[in-house]
């Protein structure tokens, strides 16, 4: 179970005033759950996903994993415990292989090719063509994405966070990427923290939350919020509509 | 005789458990330690005066092999040695040279070698060469390795030269002439720490019709080391010629990369990327939430771009 109890971060504008980038969340996400975090952007989504990594340090409150205090330990104490994240920009690599990246994702050097291969199958790719490629610029964005995506299912961690993993994938390999997700929410493996906009993923959630203006708008079942949530989009921008309307 | 730390500076630089098979000469001390031709590979020692070997490898031998490792051990051991291949047509080898120096002493050990390999047509050859120094001694370890080779007709060469940590100073001088549909590759890897120095110095001469020519310098430099690359590549025909420059900087270590290319003809296609930076703060985030700590990112991030 994931705790978060009262988490605010804030940074310094050019002028020194306080910006509030998440404002008092409070959350709770049971074992296993499949939780989609949507809501427009800026609002703090990454933010609060980062924040559970540890990649950035909050001003204030808690995050608790499965009943530990896990708010002052590193990134790789975080790892270790079972957390996971996959990049919404993914880093490369000069001279690391596909191979490389999912031993070390793994935890072991004897990582089979077969094993690998699996990986990268899930995410829609011809798991012989990349496995010996460097993660490096001959890789499109699409391709650096989804191998990210790969290292994350090779963790095989408690808590898995994806952020955005739809960004910059084609149809046919987001089809299957939603598959993969489906079969592990399926096999109750992992608790699966989701940040995106995608209807077809937003529909594989048990819950939705909803992040606005760095804080929680809707939390609750996926049979609840989804509704709220296309009432409003579908609204459209109001100067939008305004101007529709005068023409 | 060989002991526990030549066997050790053997491992280093060569790969080698015990005695090659092939032909080889192991140079100890500045003396010929053992050696051994073959049928088809004569190695000889100079006669005209200057202190080295001749190996002579006939026309049409394939899948051999030469070693010619030099290791020293004796503080204060100063050397320069010649070293000249003549490889004949058709042939398919691999040559696996290298230094390795071991120095307790308070006093520089350098080794100064200069190759010069004549290759012949249709001829392929891999070329190893690996530098490598140990020793707890205040006295430097230096390497000044110069290469030359002349590329006949569809000759080619690989060339691949290994300098990871423990050499002082070194200044690398290599020349290279690519004769018709001739193909040069050269890979170098460097990584220097503490106050080393390393200089190199690079031309590649694209002088035949149909040469090919391709230059990748991957380097690290640590701490307060200093490195200063001079690949130039020359293209006198129609030709082909790639210099590619990659350093990863770190500490207060200085990088200097000063590729150039000149074309003499009009089909002379020559291109140079050369980038200089230091480890990127999210290739560490990353590996780090995979379960590294930051300091074993950052050694899986050297080595895999020094791979």
């Amino acid at each position: 179970m994931l705790e978060i109890k009262h988490l605010t971060y804030q940074v310094s504008d050019d002028a020194g005033a306080e910006l509030g980038i998440l404002n008092d969340v409070s959350l709770t996400i049971g074992e296993n759950k499949l939780v989609v975090i949507t809501g427009p952007n800026g609002g703090g989504k990454t933010t609060l996903a980062k924040a559970i990594m540890g990649l950035i340090r909050p001003n204030g409150g808690e995050i608790l994993w499965n009943g530990v205090d896990i708010t002052s330990m590193s990134i790789t104490e975080r790892a270790r415990l079972g957390i996971s994240y996959g990049f919404q920009q993914p880093p490369r690599f000069k001279g690391l292989r596909v191979r490389d990246l999912l031993c070390l994702a793994a935890g072991r050097d004897d990582l089979s090719t077969e094993d690998a291969c699996q990986y990268l199958t899930k995410v829609g790719l011809c798991a012989h063509d990349y496995i010996d490629r460097e993660v490096d610029t001959s890789l499109s964005g699409g391709e650096v994405k989804r191998i990210e995506i790969a290292t994350i299912l090779a963790r095989k961690s408690g808590l898995m966070i994806f952020d955005e993993p739809e960004a910059g994938i084609d149809l046919w390999s987001f089809a299957k990427l939603t598959e993969t997700f489906q079969a592990i929410h399926a096999r109750r493996e992992a608790t699966l923290i989701i940040i995106s906009h995608q209807e077809r993923i937003i529909n594989l959630a048990d819950e939705i939350i909803m992040i606005e203006d760095g804080q929680v708008a809707q939390h609750g079942p996926k049979e609840e919020i989804f509704p709220l949530i296309l009432a409003k989009t579908s609204a459209g921008c109001t100067y939008l509509s305004e101007e529709a309307n005068k023409a | 005789m060989m002991d526990k730390t030549d066997w050790k500076l053997l491992r280093e630089i060569a790969d080698l458990e015990r005695t090659p098979q092939g032909a080889y000469n192991i140079r100890r001390n500045g003396q010929l330690d053992s050696r051994a031709s073959t049928a088809n590979i004569d190695i000889t020692t100079k006669t005209d005066g200057k202190s080295g070997i001749d190996i002579r490898v006939k026309p049409g031998t394939k899948k051999e092999s030469v070693h010619i490792p030099v290791i020293i051990h004796d503080t204060g051991f100063t050397e320069l040695v010649y070293n000249d291949f003549f490889i004949g047509e058709d042939c398919d080898i691999d040559i696996v040279a290298g230094c390795g120096i071991h120095n307790t002493g308070c006093e520089t050990a350098q080794h100064d070698g200069l190759h010069t390999f004549y290759i012949g047509k249709n001829s392929r050859v891999r070329y190893f060469e690996r530098h490598y120094g140990e020793g707890e001694g205040t006295g430097s370890r230096i390497f000044n390795p110069k290469t030359v080779v002349y590329l006949e007709e569809g000759a080619s060469i690989q060339m691949e030269t290994t300098q990871i940590r423990g050499v002082d100073s070194t200044k690398r001088d290599t020349r290279i002439v690519v004769g018709k549909n001739a193909e040069a590759i050269i890979t170098e890897k460097l990584l220097t720490h503490g106050r080393q120095t390393a200089e190199s110095d690079m031309e590649i001469i694209l002088d035949g019709e149909g040469a090919t020519g391709r230059v990748i310098s991957r380097s690290v430099a640590q701490d307060q080391s200093q490195q200063v690359f001079y690949p130039k590549m020359t293209g006198n025909a129609k030709s082909f010629g790639h210099v590619q420059c990659d350093s990863i900087i770190m500490g207060e270590a200085k990088i200097s990369s000063i590729p150039a290319i000149a074309a003499n003809h009009v089909d002379a296609q020559l291109i140079h990327e050369a980038a200089i930076g230091r480890i990127a703060g999210d290739q560490l985030l990353k590996l780090m939430t995979l379960g590294l700590t930051e300091q074993e990112a950052e050694e899986k991030i050297l080595d895999g771009f020094l791979q």
